[in-house]
């Protein structure tokens, strides 16, 4: 009797004990997540100001800007939305709703896995002999962003395939009772329902596109650009000009790298402020995702 | 009739156009397989397979050019060790604690939290681990130089926590209830039925959450490309700098490097030895979570 009070003793320990542990393990990283913005604030902190978002890259630290990155961010994040949305939503509707089950769809399947494990630098590898020397795009906004739509497609995809796959059958079974299409039931009940989700999925898609940095080297994103591309929007008829598509363009992590790697402290505090402003942007795109998918959680009950 | 006839050639022209979009997915890799092959095969075509895998110095910009992989492919492998050392305890952990022991507010809180570890983007997180974690880790280690394996690979393991919690719980999670309420009622504490029943049930998953893991800290360039140094050292103290395929990559492409020269064509063979590295990875993996499916 009492060997076997003993033994409920040691196991309750251990197990309060793994309590702790468990709940530490979690902390670590949490608290670093948190030590890392303290440090980019205290680092970065004095330097933001309007002039460091409306300046462009300069020799010297204290007159140097991000305004020729973040507009490049802009602009490429653009043209990945563009590619990326389309592509990845039709895919993600195309293996939920349409395929059967054959080996087509299961190499398409296996397929999208391993895309999603392919390191990001060899997506730029793939752009630089693909976009930038064959197809002859060159160093530009728009094989930068092409690379990127590239490199969230499997993530749209899976989120799109996510959220289709939530809706219950019975829904479609009802649509196709009052005589709708296949593409008809899609169009007006797939999409809609499914919509939180691929929201989300695409949000969180683009803000990891937003940080991506070695692929963007990769295809030759120049490190040093005082000028800004194209304006979109012009004075005369047709009022829009894709000619920023094929300018030669920076993006803030781009810039953040080139401050870091130099050795004066001056030029590591401007890192850290473009870090602030990277982390800021990341931040909130994640926490918009999350509210949407909180938000079309309540919403939606089957 | 007319109208039913157009529905239907309506439905199957969008029918092929969404096959379309899934089929150029696949069209990608093949790209991928293709660029890295032609581009190697050049490189192939000068340097001898052999040299590349049995050669120990790299040193492709210098004068006299040396092709050896070996330095590039131990510095990933020892970056890569020290981030698995961190992430794979760490995210089991974690993961054991979420589904086992955490209460169900703190999960639904705690969870988005943590997958922002893996939204940071990794240029902060290289910025972090050369300013500030070698210095702090150089007061306790003060052989530790500048440039070293050590900081960026605990930043790698602590960024790659939760790709590793988050699969590894869901497929604890999905674990049956009757199996779990089984060992309790035979009197086991929540730790007991956590390693003795859950981990083992679990097991693949788990194995396909390590892999993942595995297979981003093989890939993971800008942590390393700022924080490891650019010197491809053939040596497994973590304490020095070295340079992984990743980072490899990254310093000839910031340089001028002309298209078609064999310099240009060594990054495609650092990229293809990449590829084929997380390939693996990735095909175990995805094998493991399609058995997980299939066991309940």
């Amino acid at each position: 009797m009492e060997d076997i009070k003993q033994r409920i003793r040691i196991s309750k320990y251990w197990n309060g004990v793994f309590w702790i542990i468990g709940f530490l393990s979690t902390l670590v990283g949490l608290v670093l997540l948190l030590v890392l913005m303290i440090d980019l604030f205290i680092d970065g902190a004095p330097r933001l100001s309007y002039k460091f978002f409306s300046s462009f890259p300069s020799r010297f630290p204290e007159e140097a800007g991000i305004l020729s990155a973040w507009v490049g961010s802009f602009l490429v994040l653009l043209v990945t939305a563009g590619a990326a949305i389309p592509l990845g939503v039709a895919a993600g509707i195309y293996l939920e709703e349409y395929a059967r089950k054959n080996w087509v769809t299961d190499i398409i399947e296996i397929n999208i896995a391993n895309l999603a494990g392919v390191p990001s630098i060899v997506y730029g590898l793939l752009a630089l002999g693909l976009f930038v020397y064959l197809l002859k795009f060159g160093e530009t906004i728009l094989t930068a962003g092409l690379t990127l739509a590239l490199l969230i497609l499997p993530m749209v995809i899976m989120a799109t395939r996510e959220a289709i796959r939530a809706i219950p059958g019975s829904i479609r079974e009802a649509s196709y009772a009052l005589g709708a299409t296949k593409w008809q039931t899609v169009r007006w009940h797939i999409i809609p329902y499914s919509m939180g989700g691929i929201l989300t999925g695409i949000i969180i898609g683009l803000s990891r596109a937003i940080g991506e940095t070695a692929p963007i080297i990769t295809v030759g994103a120049l490190t040093f650009i005082a000028f800004l591309p194209a304006p979109p929007v012009t004075s005369e008829f047709p009022f829009i000009s894709f000619k920023w598509l094929m300018d030669p363009f920076t993006v803030m992590p781009i810039q953040m790298f080139n401050w870091v790697s130099r050795p004066q402290k001056a030029f590591q505090m401007n890192a850290a402020a473009a870090g602030i402003v990277l982390m800021g942007m990341t931040l909130l795109m994640n926490g918009v995702a999350i509210y949407i998918r909180y938000k079309f959680r309540k919403k939606i009950k089957w | 009739m007319a109208i039913h006839m157009s529905k239907k050639i309506k439905e199957g022209i969008i029918e092929t156009s969404l096959f379309l979009c899934a089929l150029s997915s696949v069209l990608i890799t093949i790209s991928i397989v293709i660029v890295l092959g032609y581009e190697s095969y050049g490189f192939f075509k000068v340097v001898s397979l052999k040299e590349f895998l049995t050669e120990k110095e790299w040193t492709p910009l210098f004068f006299e050019p040396k092709f050896g992989i070996l330095p590039l492919v131990t510095g990933t492998l020892l970056t890569t060790s020290i981030a698995l050392l961190v992430a794979l305890p760490l995210g089991l952990m974690v993961a054991v604690y979420l589904s086992e022991y955490a209460p169900h507010r703190m999960r639904e809180i705690i969870k988005p939290v943590l997958e922002l570890l893996a939204a940071v983007p990794t240029v902060v997180y290289g910025y972090f681990a050369l300013l500030f974690l070698t210095p702090v880790l150089q007061k306790f280690l003060p052989d530790l130089s500048g440039f070293n394996a050590l900081s960026p690979g605990i930043i790698m393991g602590i960024m790659i926590i939760p790709y590793v919690s988050s699969v590894s719980e869901d497929s604890m999670k999905a674990v049956p209830m009757h199996i779990k309420e089984g060992s309790y009622a035979m009197g086991a504490t929540k730790l007991q039925t956590a390693f003795k029943v859950v981990i083992p049930a679990a097991f693949s998953g788990i194995a396909a959450a390590f892999i993942i893991g595995i297979s981003r800290a093989i890939g993971e360039t800008m942590v390393v490309a700022i924080a490891a140094g650019m010197m491809p050292n053939f040596s497994v103290n973590p304490l020095e700098p070295v340079q992984t395929l990743t980072a490899y990559i990254v310093q000839v492409s910031l340089g001028d490097v002309p298209h078609g020269t064999i310099e240009y064509k060594t990054i495609f063979a650092a990229g293809i030895t990449l590829f084929m590295m997380t390939l693996v990875f990735n095909l175990i993996g995805f094998w493991l979570r399609k058995r997980i499916r299939e066991v309940y």
